[in-house]
């Protein structure tokens, strides 16, 4: 499902943090291009 | 080594409602970008009343004049339910007004930066006579400035304005001409950081059993830095709060790490407790300017107040045993380090389960977790959720994991070990510590025998890592639990035994 696409990750730190995301990305075939971790409080 | 207590701890609330509008870090980026935005126009309807910001459930929880199980009964929206003759003052601290806090930064200022136009100063100084933590001599220290010259430093940008409905009554000039870490804007922020410090830390030497003056060292744990061109975080805020609050004896020094700095500064003053290098420590943080309104756009958009009006302080005593006060564990203690991880399960397994595995506790012995204990009802509006449920779902969800609780048992344990979130949107205040008070509170009376304290941080904010911090620690009922270095009647005898047997064998040596 993921095979070519380009993703952009915005991770939350109380949620699911953009390494954490990246990590499974990473195990399919989507190219990560940009990931960052923001903190909304 | 004697276990570190939890002597005593204050908490304040400072109305900062037209600072928010002149100051607060979402309103200077929007007056840059966009000056005639339909927010900036909105904006000042949707503010509140001092009245209103004293009788809104949440502070009245944050200074602890209500618990956060009386919180949790109370109907929602909270600002639509506010308690009715709700006070200023708490057996904790205060929710100080606007003006009184403008002459308290007057006080706070060592170097003339501050200016207050004469009948405000004089107005402010005749309601600071009254407080009845603050004497002559501090209150003495609140001048008047004409008001044209005030104007023309404000015109000229080199001082920061203070507005009260609308009109000029203070400004805070910058420390250097050409230094940009000595501006008139780092000063403001800086200057509001030592006055509300300075406030939790008057509340806190008030209580029963506290002097000041028995203070060895003070811990600041807030989130600015101050210093000058050469050394732009030189620090200290902390020394600079003891100065003016009575803390004669102490020296200190400031801890950084965003919001996960509290729990630092509570874990280093129990080492240095524990070890006996300091008998008093003091932790403490004024508020943070740049997150008045922070979320204001999205409070606007819902048609609802702008809920981040107002600073926050505290502070926390942590002393040797005295055998009556909650205990520190320092044999459980949680830390995310380099190589922990970023997943969920990784952040919620440094932080709650090792260190509660270390000391053979499991996750329901623990009677109540505080986490980042943001009110829901300035995030959720915002999109940011409820913040303190979704860290409790995460510690629940691991436990299920775990096998410490059945799946069904999720909820309830959300229900059980959690609370709803109080503290405003101050970055490092609502930070784990907020229920230090009510812990020892709870604990002193038997409700709860047990509560963790968790600090995150997001270091990746500072762009120098894209790692993030916390760290924890346990606060428990005192059983004596302290006592175990003291001598026993075995040991004495032992001593004594050892003595005489010196004896006899000397004089026997002496014989022949």
């Amino acid at each position: 499902m993921l095979d070519g696409k380009k993703v952009v990750i915005i991770g939350d730190r109380d949620g699911i943090p953009a390494p954490a995301i990246r990590e499974c990305l990473e195990t399919t075939g989507a190219e990560v291009i940009f990931g960052s971790t923001e903190c909304f409080v | 080594m004697t276990s570190p207590v939890i002597k005593g701890s204050s908490y304040v609330l400072v109305d900062a409602t037209n600072t928010l509008l002149q100051h607060g870090s979402t309103q200077v980026g929007e007056r840059q970008a966009n000056p005639d935005s339909e927010y900036l126009k909105k904006l000042p309807n949707f503010l509140r009343s001092y009245e209103d910001l004293v009788g809104y459930a949440p502070n009245q929880a944050y200074i602890g004049n209500i618990s956060v199980e009386d919180l949790r009964d109370k109907p929602q929206p909270w600002y639509e339910n506010n308690i009715e003759d709700a006070s200023r003052y708490s057996d904790w601290g205060e929710i100080m007004p606007e003006d009184e806090f403008i002459g308290l930064i007057k006080i706070a200022d060592a170097f003339d930066l501050v200016k207050l136009e004469e009948k405000f100063s004089n107005n402010v100084k005749e309601k600071l006579a009254e407080h009845p933590l603050l004497d002559d001599e501090q209150v003495a220290k609140i001048n008047g400035t004409d008001l044209e010259v005030m104007q023309k430093m404000v015109d000229e940008h080199i001082a920061e304005p203070l507005f009260i409905d609308g009109e000029l009554v203070a400004c805070v000039k910058q420390a250097h001409d050409t230094d940009p870490n000595l501006n008139a804007h780092i000063m403001l922020e800086n200057l509001v950081v030592k006055a509300s410090g300075m406030l939790s830390v008057f509340h806190l030497g008030k209580q029963e059993g506290i002097d000041l003056a028995d203070v060895d060292y003070v811990i600041e744990v807030s989130e600015e830095a101050c210093g000058d061109v050469n050394q732009r975080g030189g620090g200290n805020f902390a020394k600079a709060i003891a100065e003016l609050t009575g803390c004669i004896n102490a020296t200190g020094s400031d801890t950084r790490s965003f919001c996960a700095a509290p729990t630092h500064g509570l874990i280093n003053a129990a080492a240095l407790v524990s070890s006996g290098i300091y008998e008093n420590v003091v932790v403490v943080a004024g508020g943070s300017t740049a997150k008045l309104g922070m979320n204001g756009k999205d409070h606007v958009a819902k048609d609802m107040p702008v809920l981040e009006d107002s600073y926050g302080g505290f502070a926390v005593l942590v002393s040797q045993d005295d055998g009556v006060s909650p205990v520190i564990r320092t044999d459980s203690i949680g830390r995310h380090t380099v190589t922990t991880g970023s997943s969920p399960q990784a952040v919620i397994s440094s932080l709650v389960t090792e260190p509660l595995d270390e000391v053979g506790l499991s996750i329901t012995d623990v009677d109540k977790y505080s986490v980042e204990m943001q009110n829901p009802e300035m995030t959720k509006p915002a999109g940011a959720g409820d913040v303190p449920a979704s860290n409790y779902k995460m510690i629940a969800a691991l436990g299920v994991k775990r096998g410490d609780l059945e799946r069904s048992d999720l909820m309830n344990f959300v229900e059980e070990h959690g609370m709803p979130g109080f503290a405003p949107t101050q970055g490092h205040i609502p930070s784990g510590v907020p229920f230090v008070g009510h812990a020892y509170r709870d604990i002193l009376a038997g409700e709860i025998e047990r509560a963790m304290i968790i600090g995150k941080g997001s270091l990746f904010l500072g762009r120098m890592t894209n790692q993030f911090d916390g760290v924890s620690f346990i606060i428990e009922k005192n059983t004596g639990q302290g006592q175990t270095d003291a001598v026993s009647e075995d040991q004495i005898k032992n001593i004594v035994a050892g003595a005489m047997r010196n004896l006899a064998e000397s004089l026997l040596v002496e014989e022949e």
